[in-house]
């Protein structure tokens, strides 16, 4: 019986002509849906849920919305379209045409980037598989499917790299990724941040905002690949993870503006009041801030990266938005590198352009998060209140290069051990700040209707109002 | 020190570990590698991913040699990483790419020489180790594991075991690696083709199925999966279940511009004439050769003493002396001495810290052995090249016996003991005495039969058992001429010779590490392709990509 492959999995790669494709996918379609009813989503897999669905790569086609149970979902395959004329955009082959086929050569090193990458998809998934439960809106519910099935659809692209150009290596990877499972501890996930679960919503935002803008970042530098399929899978997967930063920063703006609403209203910036009206005080946002924002910096890797070197120079993974750089091949170039003097302040060290491309990353990550940051504290202003959140810095709870395990405060003043014990107490969520945000965890399922610590959003999805039901519960 | 260089030297203690704990619990020791990235040998590298260098190894060293004399109830260890997910990932490559060809091969030498220790210890002195590869196992950290009893590797669906040196560097692994692959794992030709040349190695069930491994298991029972195979092996050992160890204590070690002198051994440098002269010394008082006095005497106890100040000399020389091609063996002192030390050794065999001791004496013989400089024993008047201490002559390319004629004093002599038959195997498992006489039945029935004699310049040229007997008219000139004419020769052509011809006989493992592995590697280590400007290993991590000379050769 000829299987309608189209209607099945929406693609553009001419799935029902490949039957390589179809017989990988067909082994490993039923396994993903396996992996997703256990691992995904807990109680919501009945629900209608008002889902986007990519059907073509079109301005018409990548985003069709309608009510759909999740396990239902087309999970599609998705590459931007092919430009016939693309030639390597940056190192050692930089000029040269681009590559249709993995080289032999780098084959083990795109796999590995590919599954790393493949492996944070279904993991954020796991991590986020019981928030349903605690929603603050039908809204919020329906974004956080948004993103998970996205996130899902992410993994099906990587698993299309690897069926597609990886043999029977690729197969056995696909394989893999749907064995390790976030948290468990005899088959954890590859990134040790993804193993830790996301309990409460105030996390969610802050994992879109920040962790998920790490991956932004990851998904642009891989569209600058030279293996051309990996460029266009990841320049399609930016269009979706938009919406997750999306979610990300208008969630925080919507809890600012709640808090806002509870301090202009009680007249009292002290979070004992906040926290009585149930919102969440600016403080604790800070805190958790400075915790999720350290926490994310550490996965662009290390500020000097033989690794990341030798990708930039076999052209496998270049910088975000390479375009914009003046030269692309680096080959002689240096780059000031700020390291510890080892007297608590910085000198420069000079090191090879190539090998501080993760360093380069970050640094334009920072600026990115400063943006939503800057439009929060725009509120604040506005609303007349004399506070300011910002991002801690760069070199505070590191965990991996020249900065890391140094006793440095939020400001990056280095200081003494005891006295850093103290400080990071103060300045990361504690114990109370976290149980507080966990008793605002109650669902709100009531369709328009939001929770007592999150404002409504200024507008719908898909010119919806707010109070449409985007999930149908039954 | 009254020297005008930074001499390195191999003393170290675990007070002061950088990168190794060691840590006892009843018949099961554990060695947990943390490499300090900060704390390298000599400055210019990080030792990241709980990478080594020289210094890493030199604590290694140490350790091993604590668990053979001071815990002598140990009777397997466990080897293990306490960085999270990462075992080992071999030596640290910005060093190997930054230091000299010298020190590279050097370096090589000594890591092969503590990991042969490891099989040494676990074959004949019932130490046995289980590597515990609780992360990325890569190069040289899957190289130390191969050394070990048994590899256990944590099944976390991403730590592998990989040998990327080709792939990756353009080098080998050479420290044993794709030797003890095949010979030793005995995993399948093409199977091994596929893993060494995969960056990324093979993990989990698969790396039991191509025999990389012995076992795997998941983290969670991870531990207690070590520890019942260290159990297990510890069950094989023949260490005792009681026995108080011997402490090592320091070395009483001089060094000057004169050389490096100790109580026993004595390393004469004539830098002018690049040669060394080492002059062992016997024992001053007759050794303790009862049990109880042999274990109160600990590291005192001649043989032993002898034995690890011997040991430091050659690693010191080895390190510091480069230019000194050849070293000069002499010996002084009471021989009948020497003879009592060698029959305690025998008629207490079986006791622990004979044992170790006997242990101890083999490997800084076969150091001595695997050595690449000539070597050249001296046997003059009052020398003492009997028992133990003719194993040194024998070790050397050519002996000169000095012919005294009796009217114008005591010729010198040389005697055998039970000792020379066996208890020393070379690194190809050979007797010295076997492997000089191509294991001939009849020559070896009649050196028999000369044990415990004295045995007289005439008698020991008849035997075979030196190269040549100048008489007192002759023996300066002939002596001086040999060395100017050995120090004259190419040193590349005579390490390449040497090796060639110290080792007749059969191949094992280890003489394949040392000969066929290393011979390659260091061709490797010289050729463009691996340490040209454009080479893999000179490039690694600048993001620069190798340019290779595609001409196989």
């Amino acid at each position: 019986m000829a299987i309608d492959y189209q209607q099945k999995i929406p693609n553009n790669v001419d799935l029902g002509n490949d039957r390589r494709l179809q017989r990988a996918l067909e082994h490993w379609q039923p396994r993903y849906l396996d992996w997703w009813q256990q691992m995904g989503p807990a109680d919501f897999q009945c629900a209608d849920v008002y889902l986007r669905t990519a059907t073509s790569v079109d301005a018409k086609g990548w985003a069709q919305f309608g009510h759909v149970q999740m396990p239902e979902y087309r999970w599609g395959i998705f590459l931007a379209e092919r430009d016939a004329n693309r030639t390597v955009g940056f190192g050692d082959e930089f000029g040269k045409s681009v590559w249709q086929e993995v080289p032999g050569e780098h084959r083990a090193v795109l796999r590995r980037l590919i599954v790393t990458q493949g492996d944070t998809e279904p993991a954020s998934v796991e991590q986020q598989r019981l928030l349903g439960l605690t929603c603050p809106s039908l809204y919020d519910l329906r974004n956080l499917f948004q993103v998970n099935v996205e996130e899902g659809r992410h993994l099906w692209a990587m698993v299309y790299l690897l069926h597609a150009y990886f043999g029977r290596d690729g197969r056995e990877e696909a394989e893999e990724l749907l064995h390790r499972h976030s948290g468990d501890a005899d088959n954890p996930r590859i990134l040790g941040t993804f193993n830790e679960p996301i309990e409460d919503w105030l996390s969610f935002f802050m994992f879109t905002y920040f962790t998920d803008r790490d991956g932004k970042y990851q998904l642009k530098s891989l569209a600058e690949s030279a293996f051309d399929p990996l460029a266009r899978t990841c320049q399609f997967m930016l269009t979706e993870e938009a919406h997750h930063m999306f979610v990300g920063e208008t969630g925080v703006g919507r809890i600012v503006k709640r808090c806002l609403e509870v301090m202009k209203g009680s007249k009292s910036d002290d979070p004992e009041v906040i926290r009585k009206a149930g919102a969440i005080d600016l403080p604790l946002l800070q805190r958790y801030i400075n915790f999720w924002f350290s926490s994310c910096l550490d996965l662009f890797g290390a500020d000097s990266s033989s690794n990341a070197a030798s990708y930039f120079a076999a052209g496998v993974k270049g910088r975000p938005d390479e375009a914009m750089f003046a030269d692309h091949i680096c080959k002689d170039s240096q780059y000031d590198l700020s390291v510890p003097d080892g007297a608590g302040g910085a000198r420069i060290e000079t090191i090879p352009t190539r090998n501080a491309m993760n360093e380069i990353t970050r640094n334009l990550y920072i600026e990115d998060c400063q943006k939503g940051v800057t439009r929060w504290n725009r509120l604040i202003k506005k609303a007349g209140f004399d506070f300011e959140i910002k991002l801690p810095s760069s070199r505070f709870r590191r965990s991996i290069g020249s900065w890391a395990n140094l006793p440095i405060d939020p400001s990056g003043s280095l200081l003494a051990n005891d006295v850093y014990q103290n400080c990071l107490a103060a300045v990361l969520p504690s114990e109370a700040d976290r149980a507080y945000v966990h008793s605002l965890m109650k669902p709100v399922t009531e369709p328009g209707k939001m929770a007592s610590w999150i404002a409504a959003p200024d507008r719908g999805i898909n010119n919806n109002t707010p109070e449409f039901e985007y999930v149908k519960l039954h | 020190m009254t020297v005008d260089r930074d001499i390195i030297t191999y003393d170290r203690h675990p007070d002061s570990y950088r990168h190794w704990a060691l840590q006892v619990d009843g018949a099961t020791a554990i060695l947990t590698l943390s490499v300090d990235e900060d704390a390298g040998l000599v400055p210019g590298y990080k030792l990241k991913l709980n990478s080594y260098d020289l210094g890493v190894d030199m604590e290694l060293y140490d350790a091993v040699q604590r668990l053979r004399f001071e815990h002598p109830c140990v009777k397997s260890v466990i080897i293990t990483s306490g960085v999270e997910r990462m075992f080992c990932a071999g030596a640290n490559i910005y060093m190997l790419g930054g230091s000299s060809h010298e020190w590279k091969v050097n370096f090589c030498k000594f890591t092969n020489e503590t990991r042969n220790g490891l099989e040494d210890s676990s074959r004949d002195n019932g130490l046995k180790f289980l590597a515990a590869c609780n992360g990325t196992t890569a190069g040289g950290g899957y190289e130390l594991a191969l050394a070990c009893d048994e590899i256990l590797l944590v099944d976390d669906r991403s730590s592998a075991v990989s040998l990327p040196e080709v792939a990756l560097l353009g080098v080998l692994p050479g420290t044993g690696g794709l030797t003890r692959v095949v010979d030793k794992r005995k995993v399948r030709r093409d199977l091994a083709d596929v893993f060494c040349t995969s960056e990324d190695g093979v993990r989990g069930r698969r790396a039991v199925e191509w025999k990389l491994v012995d076992d795997i298991a998941q983290p969670a029972a991870f531990w207690e999966r070590a520890k019942a195979h260290a159990s297990r092996l510890a069950a094989l050992s023949q260490r005792p279940e009681q026995a108080v160890g011997v402490p090592m204590t320091p070395l009483n070690r001089r060094i000057d511009a004169a050389g490096y002198h100790y109580d026993t051994v004595d390393a004469q440098v004539d830098r002018d004439n690049r040669t060394v002269t080492i002059t062992l010394r016997a024992p001053v008082q007759p050794p303790a050769t009862d049990v109880t006095g042999i274990v109160a005497a600990g590291m005192t106890w001649w043989p032993l003493k002898m034995a690890r100040e011997l040991d430091d000399a050659i690693l010191l020389l080895r390190t510091n002396e480069l230019d000194c091609g050849v070293w000069l063996l002499r010996s002084e002192g009471d021989g009948d001495l020497v003879l009592a030390a060698d029959a305690a050794l025998v008629e207490h065999q079986d006791h622990w810290f004979v044992r170790e001791v006997t242990g101890m004496l083999r490997r800084t013989l076969a150091r001595l052995d695997v050595t690449s400089r000539s070597l050249i024993a001296l046997i003059d008047e009052n020398s003492c090249f009997v028992g133990s201490l003719f194993e040194v002559a024998l070790a050397a390319d050519r002996s000169y016996m000095l012919d005294l004629p009796a009217e114008e004093g005591e010729p010198p002599v040389i005697a055998l003991s039970q000792m020379n038959f066996g208890s020393y195997a070379m690194v190809n498992d050979a007797g010295r005495l076997a492997a000089r006489f191509a294991n001939d039945a009849e020559v070896m029935s009649a050196l028999q039969q000369k044990l415990g004699q004295k045995i007289d310049p005439a008698g020991a040229d008849a035997l075979g058992l030196v190269t040549f007997i100048p008489d007192d008219i002759d023996w300066e000139d002939e002596v001086r001429l040999a060395i100017e004419e050995r120090v004259s020769l190419s040193p590349d052509a005579l390490t390449g010779m040497e090796a060639n011809l110290r080792f007749a006989g059969q191949e094992n493992v280890v003489t394949k590490v040392f000969g066929r592995l290393s011979a390659w590697q260091n061709w490797i280590f010289n050729r463009p392709n691996a340490v040209g400007d454009d080479g893999a290993l000179k490039l690694f991590g600048t993001g620069s990509r190798a340019k290779f000379n595609w001409k196989r050769v």
